[in-house]
């Protein structure tokens, strides 16, 4: 029988509300319900109404102004995508013509079997037999790398694979985080230097895999999936404490992006993968990060 | 009015010690759980409620409005004899139902077309005012996920003493002790009522004031959910400091 068992007390229950203590300004935060200013001389955006000839605020969160525009951001809420976005998606549904894939938005997102690359070429000419194949590609769960090209009008997202970073993703860990921690950047591909790549989905889906060699890198058109490839356990052991850091960070409400994860993963360090999983190791390593972060930013 | 009891006393204090206008102690706790999109604890009194919503999502079927789905369940250990069914009975789905309606009123609906929200909320512990409370939790629950509301959605309850003296936020002792009990959810600040309902008779005469003390005792919970919300902003937000966005 294993020993090394870790119990949690209660009297040692970790207190998160103390990551937030060290901030002096506070922004102002509003509620649902709340006014927010007058209409008169300003354009509502997202999370506001009009009412009473008031601009109120429809949901929790931090006002945000763009010239004349109000629009209140809550901290938390499920994915609202624009064009241009990486997101890791899974197939739900395979359709004529389109996958429906879920990606953790308010609707169902639709990717086109006209916006995927098949094998043989771009210029291949498409036909029914394709059609056909569909499942051959893509097969309800399975998970994709995508970038959305367009939001229909009642707010689903069409999204697309014609490059060869995106497409299907065959070996590595789905981390799941809420949508709002994962920062816009230019860059949501990376291969970090611990020896892992991460895929940092604008939808709060994080997709972390083994480091491929350069000369695996491309070439497929994204559908092939070598489940067979044996992946060291030296790797999976870097993969597994990269998840738990990720985690840890979303725990402690931090920002997810390349320098944080690189700071977590350093800080991680002097904990075995497995005893990350403990409340005090996690609240330990958003301290540090957040301090490092904060550092660097000064 | 029927009833062994005066449900206050010659000191006006009532059964368990509170004057007629005072609420039984409020906790809240957003964002309890990991997996749903919103989640909340809230406790008034010793009635204990937990609250989770999944959504908006996309709905099933092919209609193009939004869908607001409740459930209403009451833990098997929740009362003082043990329940059977924790959910399905006639007073479960009774409460299900009043929880749509309610919560319909409050969430901005035409913005979700073709989605569905999903509402779970489970009573842990009964202690009078279950509806009330399990809506109070389904709004925390529901700003938790970020979901669009016109505001705040609140229902407390009241009832009249024998003196004809309104008493706020009743308990389950003074339930059974064959008071009246008005439960009401309210918009608080627009002041529309989304819901009423009432168990045992009293004289019409009194209505208005028990009303309007269900409406007062809406407005005080509002209040202290608000700073609720508030707090649990702010200490979520600030340690990424609120990604840099004033």
């Amino acid at each position: 029988m294993s020993t090394n068992a870790a119990i949690d007390l209660a009297l040692d229950r970790v207190d998160w509300r103390d990551l937030a203590a060290q901030t002096e300004e506070q922004p102002r935060v509003y509620t649902p319900g709340e006014v927010l200013m007058p209409e008169a001389g300003f354009m509502r955006g997202h999370g506001t109404f009009v009412e009473d000839e008031n601009i109120k605020s429809s949901v929790a969160g931090v006002i945000q102004k763009v010239n004349k525009l109000i629009s209140v951001r809550p901290l938390k809420s499920r994915y609202v995508g624009e064009i241009g976005d990486v997101v890791v998606a899974r197939v739900s549904e395979v359709q004529q013509k389109r996958w429906r894939v879920d990606t953790n938005s308010r609707l169902d997102s639709i990717l086109l079997l006209s916006s995927v690359n098949l094998p043989g070429g771009e210029l291949r000419r498409r036909s029914a037999e394709d059609e056909q194949m569909m499942r051959r590609y893509l097969d309800e769960g399975d998970l994709i790398s995508a970038e959305v090209q367009n939001i229909f009008e009642e707010g689903s997202l069409s999204l697309y694979t014609r490059s060869l970073k995106y497409g299907k993703l065959s070996q590595g860990i789905l981390v799941k985080v809420f949508p709002a921690l994962v920062k816009r950047r230019k860059m949501h591909f990376h291969n970090l230097p611990c020896g892992a790549s991460v895929i940092l989905g604008n939808n709060g889906y994080i997709w972390i895999s083994p480091t491929k060699g350069q000369e695996e890198e491309g070439g497929e058109g994204g559908f092939a999936q070598n489940l067979n490839e044996h992946v060291p356990r030296a790797d999976r052991e870097v993969i597994a404490r990269l998840r738990n850091s990720i985690l840890a960070l979303a725990k402690c409400k931090l920002m997810i992006y390349d320098t944080s994860i690189q700071y977590a993963y350093e800080e991680s360090l002097r904990y075995e993968a497995h005893e990350l999983l403990q409340q005090n190791a996690i609240y330990d390593i958003g301290q540090q990060t957040q301090g490092r972060l904060r550092d660097a930013d000064e | 009015m029927s009833g062994k009891y005066d449900l206050l006393s010659e000191q006006g204090l009532r059964l368990d010690g509170r004057r007629p206008h005072e609420l039984r102690r409020i906790k809240c706790k957003l964002g309890v759980f990991e997996q749903p999109d919103g989640s909340a604890y809230m406790e008034q009194g010793n009635t204990k409620v937990l609250a989770a919503v999944y959504g908006p999502h996309q709905a099933k079927g092919n209609q193009t409005e939004s869908v607001i789905n409740c459930q209403y369940s009451q833990a098997t250990f929740s009362t003082a004899e043990r329940k059977n069914r924790p959910r399905g009975d006639r007073k479960s789905l009774e409460f299900k139902l009043y929880l749509q309606q309610a919560l319909s009123a409050a969430i901005k609906s035409e913005l979700y077309p073709r989605s569905q929200i999903d509402i779970y909320v489970e009573v842990l512990q009964d202690d009078g005012a279950n509806y009330a409370v399990a809506l109070n939790a389904a709004t925390l629950a529901l700003i938790d996920a970020g979901i669009c509301l016109n505001e705040f959605i609140v229902a407390c309850t009241a009832s009249l003493s024998k003196s004809n003296i309104p008493l706020t936020d009743i308990s389950q002792f003074e339930e059974v002790s064959g008071g009246p009990k008005l439960t009401v959810a309210a918009l608080p600040t627009a002041e529309k009522i989304a819901f009423l309902e009432m168990s045992e008779r009293f004289h019409i005469d009194h209505l208005e004031t028990v009303i309007e003390t269900a409406m007062a005792g809406c407005r005080e919970i509002r209040d202290i959910l608000e700073a609720a919300v508030k707090e649990h902003l702010l200490h979520m937000g600030s340690a990424s400091d609120f990604a840099k966005v004033g």
